[in-house]
């Protein structure tokens, strides 16, 4: 909402400065947005006059003019403007002015051997207008010597402010100046409001054209015919205003229909009668096929839902967001018929969002009108177009029984303490509402209160506590610190919502950057990694590479790996956690732990730590996150196999049971290629949902016994076919070695010709660690007996000789 | 036959000559092994008469006692030797670059989140979750925004296609919907903050399609518009590590608040470097207000019973203030350039004991 502190003023009686005008706006909750002074940038610009325009001796298309400035002797310029002559009076630049629109700051200069000592400008230079074919050529009675901005009425600072959607009262400059009168900034003038009788019927009447159910479309209409008009230009402070406000001048017509929508927040519409067929105006719902082109030029499919205003050749008014070209007024429009109008907020917002307008009227419409306003603002726009244009007006045609609008919302004596904690007197209370223009009545429990009828989004006692209190001002809120329940605080986070923030740590401790990338992806990615359901795309999405909600984390840390590649990262290690989406609904959301190595472990370094990774990487990630999610190592299965996504001979999955909890593997070699990463590249991912919750026992640890005998360790090599999985060979040793073993690392793998095609040898260190006394040979023996006679019978693997 | 005093000082000036340990051993077996020479003397003793054998006795038992030391200073010496021999040969140059270390870094977003579930945990709170695709009820209308309500416009939010009923879910627009979760779901008193993911139709330098809020829900008996103001207060100067910043409070709107306030803390821009503190200018930082009482009917609360306040606050945005983070888009894009200089060390984790303001990086 954009308005100039002259406009303000003129609603606005007060001896504030505008600086404590800005500095209390947003305390009211009028936020502001900008501030313009456009003085500011054209105070060295001052009114001048030619005093003679001579043939330029060495060009054609330049003259030097001798410039009369209003002080000391006239000035040398030369000028290039074909319209530069004498006796005319322009716009004058002198030497060290900033000329915004050429962004050149003027110097003393030579022009083809003629000294020019500043510029006279033309509007673009001035950054007035785009007008460039001459220089400004001012009246005759411009003041030489003057401040051009001063005159033009360009030192009128201009305003932006942010109006919050309740306070559609606000999107009037008039309702602004109420809050700051209430706020004790001034006081409001008033403007006459008073009815204007008319002297003949209107050609046009009303035809409200709806159901009885649905009288609530549009509550109230006036309107009112106008004849005998001269359509010309609007006056200048008029035109100014709106050029400030960044509204091109039309006519005088439809300038004062935009300015009253400004000044007032309310609409106008505004119909030459000559092409209005039939004499009535209709008020319906259009009908379905029916098509309007409206002023914007465009043309509109119209259907049932949306409110309408006709003739007898149909829709021409797009009921609150905007009118028909066919039946709009023109320069040559001597009749009017001007509409006001109150529709209802919902069905313009509907209709507005259908068919995708965005006009000032909407904004306004939809936000909430003075309901009363056909009536009363009737007689004040009547004599604002007469004062303008002349002619005559009709009598006022009215429709609609009107909106109820009054109401009584009860304000208890406590509720406003109650509720802020601040003490106001009853007395400044009622004040303060008196002054927004509520009535209010007082009782012994407190205070009833109706409000205005341009106050329609008052809705309880809340809203009336707010009004008082920001007048009253927020700066009186009391700083009350939250009572503690706990003088030690206790944890914010539960069992299940401190494992993301352990595991986060984890990761990185293993090397791992955390990455946070977008819960969508394209649809490629998002099939490729098995989701892409129809549920989960999104209508409206900003592109077609965000568009479904992702069904893996890992796809996005894919792409953002080949970011980094492509920037010269070429070992990259990165995870998320972050949701996932295995359907739309709250129970099919995920937290995925995810987490993807590409390249190297390590930079070329002398030590040789560096080596591509491989699964095994990806393998250990996931156990070190199972392990922070309280799943032991030794608690685990494992499985090879994976989804597509993964290199089929290269990936498994960890289990609990028959429980999958963890899938890792390195990154199927189309899959690398489709994100363009080049290097070696695996991952794994979880989530957090599939691992149950460690059960808390307390924080006190089991009672640890520590043995005071020797351990002792065996080797055994076994030769086993190499399609039986170590994992089966390390449950059998395991179970075999029975109690005392607290200790099982396979430390060798082995495959050569020596031990024969598609075999290999695993050899396995078995820790013994007795517990009542230490160990004999043959206590020893019988263990490892046992442990060769289970490899043997459950993985056909025999001791390597 | 050689005297034994010339036995004893070929044998001194043989231990004196040894150049190694080895060497030196061999002239200790030679003098005083089994058969060694002085051994062999001693044997010898057995055939003299009484006092002969004492003389010859003391006399070898002197020189015995005199290679003896002689040996064990040398010994030492030897091994001295050796032993700076062997450092020498193992120098090496310690100029030489250690192991490469892991440098990974947690993001600043999961880092400033922790920093405010750090302060909020303080105060009494505790976190609360909820979905990231919410029902239109849930994220609109049970916060008091009606179907094509203005406010709904401002939001711009991402839509998910129609159910056969036709009504369609949304992405959440705000972490605001958990309020309505929590308060289903518990009787007051409730103290709650919901950190978490949030979408709005919107990409361009200061809009993200994807960024984070942190809500917050206080409802309980006599909570009211102080308070709020002394919590986020609270939270702003604790969060911004600044003791006496200046914290306003300006009437805004929330369809789901009643009073309304936005909240901005003070500022001064220099030479275009933002500074958080006591300064000549404000900078919005969090939407709050007192819980409509049309949002505490939605959810069966009697407004006449219980009251509170609400708030909500960018993660992102808070971020950049704090740590000087310039672009928002850079937040998203796992740029490992990025993380290394914006990013935390995984063990500094934020806490009120140990503090809020990250250590050095």
């Amino acid at each position: 909402m954009k308005f100039t502190r002259d406009w303000l003023f003129s609603h606005l009686e007060t001896d504030r400065p505008l600086a404590d005008i800005l500095d209390v706006l947003p305390m009211l909750g009028l936020e502001v947005e900008s501030v313009v002074d456009r003085a500011a940038a054209l105070a060295p610009f001052v009114i001048a006059e030619v005093i003679s325009a001579e043939q330029h001796p060495n060009a054609d298309k330049l003259r030097v003019c001798m410039v009369n400035i209003g002080a000391g002797d006239p000035v040398q310029v030369v000028c290039g403007a074909p319209n530069a002559r004498a006796g005319m009076k322009g716009v004058f630049a002198p030497v060290g002015a900033y000329v915004p629109g050429i962004d050149l700051t003027l110097k003393t200069g030579e022009i083809r051997g003629e000294l020019s000592n500043g510029m006279l400008c033309s509007e673009r230079e001035m950054q007035l207008s785009d007008e460039h074919d001459g220089i400004i050529d001012l009246a005759a009675d411009a003041p030489v010597g003057a401040s051009f901005a001063a005159y033009a009425g360009l030192d009128d600072p201009i305003i932006e402010i942010a109006i919050t959607p309740n306070r559609a009262d606000c999107l009037g400059v008039r309702g602004v100046a109420r809050d700051l009168a209430a706020a004790g900034y001034g006081r409001l003038k008033p403007i006459d409001t008073s009815p204007l009788e008319g002297n003949f019927d209107s050609p046009i009447s009303w035809d409200l054209n709806l159901a009885p159910d649905e009288a609530h479309l549009c509550p109230l209409v006036s309107g009112r015919a106008f004849t005998g008009l001269k359509n010309g230009s609007s006056p200048a402070w008029m035109a100014n205003r709106l050029t400030a406000i960044g509204q091109r001048p039309i006519s005088a017509l439809v300038d004062i229909t935009n300015y009253v929508m400004v000044d007032l927040g309310r609409p106008l519409h505004a119909y030459d009668i000559d092409k209005i067929d039939g004499g009535k105006l209709i008020i319906g719902r259009a009908k379905a096929g029916q098509t309007m082109t409206a002023l914007n030029e465009k043309t509109y499919d119209l259907d049932e839902d949306m409110l309408v205003i006709g003739d007898a050749n149909g829709p021409d008014d797009l009921a609150g967001i905007m009118g028909g070209e066919r039946s709009g007024v023109s320069d040559a429009t001597d009749k009017m018929f001007l509409e006001i109008a109150i529709f209802d907020q919902i069905a313009v917002a509907t209709t507005g969002r259908k068919l995708n307008i965005h006009s000032d009227a909407r904004f306004r419409f939809e936000r909430g009108l003075d309901v009363t306003s056909p009536e009363w603002a009737s007689g004040y726009v009547a004599r604002l177009v007469m004062d303008i244009c002349g002619g005559q007006a009709s009598h006022m045609v009215i429709a609609g029984d009107g909106a109820d609008w009054k109401r009584e919302i009860f304000l208890a004596s406590d509720k406003f303490e109650r509720l802020t904690g601040m003490i106001v007197p009853k007395a400044r209370q009622i004040e303060i509402l008196e002054n927004l223009g509520f009535t209010v009545r007082e009782d012994a429990a407190g205070l009833q209160v109706s409000p205005p009828p341009w106050r329609g989004d008052i809705d309880g006692a809340a809203d009336l506590v707010e009004e008082i209190s920001r007048i009253y001002g927020f700066d009186h809120l009391p700083m009350v610190h939250l009572p503690r329940e706990h003088v030690v605080a206790q944890p914010a986070v539960n069992l299940a919502q401190v494992r993301p923030l352990r595991l986060r740590r984890a990761m990185a401790e293993r090397g791992l950057t955390e990455a946070v990338t977008f819960s969508f992806l394209g649809e490629k990615e998002a099939v490729m990694f098995g989701g892409g359901d129809t549920s989960l795309r999104l209508v409206n999405p900003i592109s077609a590479d965000l568009s479904i909600m992702r069904p893996s984390a890992l796809p996005n840390l894919l792409s953002a790996a080949a970011r980094n590649q492509d920037r010269g990262e070429a070992d990259i290690a990165m995870f998320e956690v972050g949701p996932v989406f295995l359907g739309d609904e709250p129970d099919q959301q995920r937290t995925a732990v995810a987490a993807i190595r590409h390249g190297a472990v390590a930079p070329r370094e002398w030590h040789g730590s560096r080596r591509l990774v491989d699964v095994f990487d990806a393998k250990a990630d996931a156990e070190a996150a199972l392990a922070v999610l309280g799943v032991r190592r030794g608690s685990l299965q494992i499985e090879s196999g994976g989804p597509d996504y993964f290199h089929p001979g290269r990936c498994g999955r960890l289990l609990q049971g028959r429980s999958l909890l963890a899938q890792f593997g390195e990154l199927h070699p189309q899959v690398a290629a489709h994100f363009g990463l080049r290097n070696t590249l695996v991952g794994f991912e979880l989530f957090l949902e599939d691992v149950p919750l460690a059960k808390s026992r307390g924080p006190a640890r089991s009672y640890l016994k520590m043995s005071q005998f020797q351990p002792v360790s065996r080797d055994f090599a076994f030769i086993l076919d190499d399609g039986v999985p170590a994992s089966q060979l390390l449950r059998a040793v395991k179970s075999a070695a029975g109690p005392l073993v607290t200790d099982i690392q396979l430390f060798d793998v082995y495959q050569g010709k020596n031990i024969g095609d598609g075999r290999k040898s695993l050899a396995v260190t078995i820790t013994l660690t007795p517990q009542k006394a230490t160990l004999g040979e043959a206590e020893i023996e019988a263990i490892s007996d046992a442990v060769i006679a289970a490899a043997g019978k459950n993985c056909g693997a025999v001791l390597r000789g | 036959m050689k005297s034994l005093d010339a036995v004893s000082s070929e044998i001194i000036d043989a231990i004196a000559a040894a150049d190694s340990l080895d060497a030196l051993e061999a002239i200790r077996i030679d003098a005083l092994g089994k058969k060694g020479r002085i051994s062999l003397m001693m044997r010898d003793l057995g055939g003299m008469d009484a006092e002969a054998r004492k003389q010859a006795g003391q006399a070898l038992n002197k020189v015995k006692d005199e290679i003896a030391a002689a040996i064990d200073v040398k010994q030492t010496l030897l091994a001295s030797a050796a032993l700076n021999a062997r450092l020498s040969a193992e120098r090496m140059d310690v100029s030489l670059p250690s192991r490469p270390e892991i440098d990974a870094r947690l993001h600043p977003l999961s880092r400033t989140i922790e920093e405010v579930i750090a302060i909020f945990a303080e105060m009494g709170f505790q976190v609360a979750e909820g979905p990231d695709i919410e029902s239109d009820y849930y994220n609109f209308t049970a916060l008091n925004i009606p179907p094509e309500h203005p406010a709904r416009q401002e939001h711009d939010t991402f839509y998910l296609p129609a159910d056969a009923n036709g009504k369609r879910k949304v992405l959440r627009t705000h972490t605001s919907p958990v309020q309505i979760r929590t308060m289903e779901a518990n009787e007051p008193p409730i103290r709650i903050i919901v950190p978490g993911r949030t979408y709005r139709s919107d990409h361009d330098a200061t809009h993200s399609p994807m960024f984070h809020q942190c809500e917050g829900l206080v409802i309980g008996d006599g909570i009211h518009m102080g308070h709020l103001k002394g919590c986020l207060i609270d939270f702003c100067r604790a969060f911004f590590g600044v003791d006496d910043l200046p914290v306003r409070f300006r009437p805004s709107y929330f369809p789901f608040t009643e009073p309304s306030a936005e909240v901005d803390i003070g500022c001064t821009r220099e030479n275009g470097a933002l500074k958080i503190g006591a300064g000549d200018d404000w900078l919005e930082i969090l939407g709050s207000g007192m819980v409509n009482p049309r949002v505490l009917e939605n959810c069966g609360y009697d407004p006449e019973k219980y009251q509170g306040f609400a708030f909500g606050m960018g993660i992102e945005r808070i971020a950049m203030l704090k740590y000087g983070i310039p672009d928002l888009r850079t937040f998203y894009d796992s740029d490992l350039r990025w993380m290394r200089h914006y990013g935390f060390l995984p063990f500094d984790a934020p806490s009120i004991h140990a503090g809020l303001a990250g250590g050095a990086v």
